[in-house]
């Protein structure tokens, strides 16, 4: 029994803004002011607050310190701890001790979220199977195996509706459908944890918050399909998200959660560690399957879809991360809770960072229907420094493009696809008015050229000449003519390339183009970048050179 | 782990060693800890409290602590806070008070009018 205990927020944002000396600090101190058998000091993913340092979070008391530093530690502990007198220069936000007040209610931005995937995402330590028990792990792996079907449990997540949170919005249900109607001896299961799109790190804090929501997943969607064997793919420059996948797996065996008979039953599984070696397109399931097999990661055809022919050519379902985080939750609460949330279309939640000039950045999961305007102005506390909102990208660099018109639009897959955008895997990115068109649309195709895979002309000549066309323009080289072969370029892309990457590099440029068409003239034909961002050279200068 | 059994058993142990994370408890034990508290040995009195409380696995319950209430030649003082009852304080509490009132007050729901400082 500890009558205090002390939540230290430790994701890999915070450790690089110094947690893991400040939770060292903190146990050595308390371990000389004699206070470690009443003080626990707990390790928690992220609590979803950015740009406040390292923060700690006080229970019983409700309090929370931000911008914590080694120095700060002694303070607290002979006055906080010691005392009862809570460090007010530390105070991020307090609660009166005596009220019933939710984690949630303490952070401005948490007003409209719906935590959902994020439940237990700096709540728990995610080192600590016994504190994932505590918050109901494992109970509905515990139930379904023990009392339910595997076409019970099939059936659950179908009429939840739930679909795919990578991005692609394909019904979990039908794609689990495929897998499990396949005769075979072997079938896999594969989470899809190599999150690679600029922007987006929701995945790596869902593995580095709540490691063992994403093994009940696995382990359920293995029993549903039939499948015994899984494989956690994870790109390997999320060491963290690594290290805690992997203790959380060995706590799971060390408890019978994975292995032979779970729960009694005849249900084996046990799930792997993949790591990628840091390519973009391996995001992209077939090329995700092809990088575990031990070849070089390129996206085979399609069909047959995974589903039926896989990994080492047997059935396989690959699910995002978010989407297995989801499942627990889904099997406990029935389809019923499941669909109320959200929209009709596109139940659930949705988890985004939102990055770029926003006042609160940081990671938030909001109700699906919600609208720009309740994220950028409400849970982002809208844009710094007086400047105007220009446009919003949603789901990465492929993402697309929003501007001051869509504000109010309820973010929905078909709303967006409407307007030729789409929810993308849950990076949002906010410009303001001082930032260029041109020269963001030139940042996003020098990444698309980079990370293209080489395996189709359209897409690697592609984004190559796009990007010599908007260097050109940039630069105040370029003409009137270049933007419609942009859009030639674009269109062919789309139609023509061999995967995702190819097809879905256009969207942004396209966006871009619509709604900021002037902006390119200006670049083109008066020489003028309206926010003084591009070097463009006069004709005087060109002529010089 | 063999059953749900199983699993609910580490449930609730493990929901016991979490507790004081818990915002719906019954029961707030707060200790005045100011310099004229841990003068008067109010430490101790909340050594005993969270040893005691451990004890008895009181998952309603939690400890924490406040500065001077003002009544310094009272101390130590010991406040329990049970929901939508007034607040009971006790004063001059010893160790030994202190585990008579997680027994008697917290487990029997019993207040200890021997001790009782004031009540409001």
């Amino acid at each position: 029994m500890h009558r205090l205990h002390v939540l230290v927020a430790m994701d890999s944002h915070t450790i690089a803004q110094g947690a893991r000396s400040v939770r060292d600090t903190l146990v050595k101190e308390l371990a000389l002011a004699e206070l470690t058998d009443e003080v626990k000091v707990v390790e928690t993913g992220s609590l979803g607050i950015y740009n406040k340092g390292v923060v700690l979070v006080i229970f019983p008391d409700n309090v929370y310190y931000a911008n914590v530093t080694v120095l700060d530690v002694t303070e607290i502990i002979s006055e906080h701890f010691k005392k009862g007198r809570v460090v007010d220069r530390l105070i991020y936000k307090q609660a009166p001790a005596d009220q019933d007040i939710k984690v949630d209610e303490l952070d401005p931005r948490f007003g409209k979220q719906q935590r959902v995937v994020l439940k237990n995402a700096g709540v728990i330590d995610p080192e600590s199977i016994e504190e994932y028990i505590a918050h109901d792990g494992y109970e509905a792996l515990g139930k379904a195996l023990t009392e339910q079907k595997p076409d019970q449990v099939l059936a659950i997540v179908k009429d939840s509706g739930i679909q795919g949170r990578g991005g692609a919005f394909f019904p979990t249900g039908v794609k689990w459908g495929f897998t499990a109607k396949t005769q075979s001896d072997v079938k896999y299961i594969i989470c899809n944890a190599d999150e690679g799109e600029p922007g987006t790190f929701k995945d790596r804090l869902i593995l580095e918050g709540d490691p063992h929501a994403i093994i009940e997943g696995m382990a359920l969607s293995g029993y549903a399909v039939g499948a015994s064997r899984g494989f956690i793919y994870i790109r390997g420059e999320y060491k963290m998200s690594i290290a805690r996948m992997q203790r959380a797996i060995e706590q799971a065996r060390e408890h019978g959660l994975l292995g032979n008979n779970i729960f009694d039953s005849d249900f084996d599984f046990d799930i792997e560690i993949r790591e990628g070696a840091g390519a973009y397109v391996c995001g992209e399931e077939t090329a995700l399957i092809e990088s575990i097999e031990g070849k070089r990661g390129e996206p085979r055809d399609k069909p047959p879809f995974p589903g039926v022919v896989g990994l080492w050519g047997k059935p396989t379902v690959v699910n995002n991360v978010e989407t297995l985080a989801n499942l627990p939750q889904i099997l406990l609460n029935g389809a019923g809770w499941y669909k109320k949330l959200g929209i009709p279309d596109n139940p659930g939640t949705k988890v985004f960072t939102m990055v770029g000039n926003i006042n609160n950045p940081g990671l938030i999961e909001v109700p699906m229907g919600i609208t720009l305007r309740e994220i950028i102005y409400d849970i982002g506390q809208g844009i710094p420094d007086g400047k105007g909102f220009l446009f919003a990208q949603l789901g990465g660099t492929t993402g697309g493009i929003l501007t001051a018109k869509h504000l109010d639009l309820p973010l929905s897959v078909s709303s967006l696809r409407e307007i030729g955008a789409g929810m993308g895997s849950g990076a949002l990115l906010v410009v303001d008015d001082s930032q260029c068109v041109v020269d963001m649309v030139k940042n996003f195709v020098e990444f698309f050229n980079h990370e293209s895979c080489g395996k189709c002309t359209l897409c690697r000549e592609g984004t190559g000449r796009l990007l010599e066309i908007l260097e050109k323009l940039s630069a105040g080289k370029g003409s009137v003519k270049d933007l419609s072969l942009i859009k030639e370029l674009s269109e062919t892309m789309m139609r023509g390339a061999f995967c995702g990457l190819g097809q879905a590099a256009p969207i942004p440029i396209l966006g871009c183009l619509r709604y900021f068409e002037q902006e390119f003239i200006r670049h083109a034909k008066d020489k003028v970048c309206r926010a003084g961002v591009c070097h463009l050279e006069t004709a005087a200068e060109i002529k010089a050179a | 782990m063999k059953n749900l059994a199983d699993l609910r058993k580490i449930k609730e142990k493990a929901k016991m060693e979490m507790a004081s994370r818990e915002k719906n408890v019954k029961y707030r034990v707060v200790v005045a800890m100011g310099t004229c508290g841990i003068a008067a040995g109010a430490r101790n009195v909340m050594s005993a409290l969270v040893d005691e409380i451990g004890t008895r696995s009181l998952k309603n319950t939690v400890i924490t602590q406040t500065g001077c209430l003002g009544y310094c030649d009272q101390e130590p003082l010991v406040q329990v806070f049970e929901q939508g009852r007034p607040c009971i304080t006790y004063g001059k509490v010893t160790p030994e008070v202190a585990r008579k009132i997680v027994a008697d007050h917290i487990v029997g729901n019993k207040v200890l009018s021997d001790y009782v400082f004031k009540q409001n």
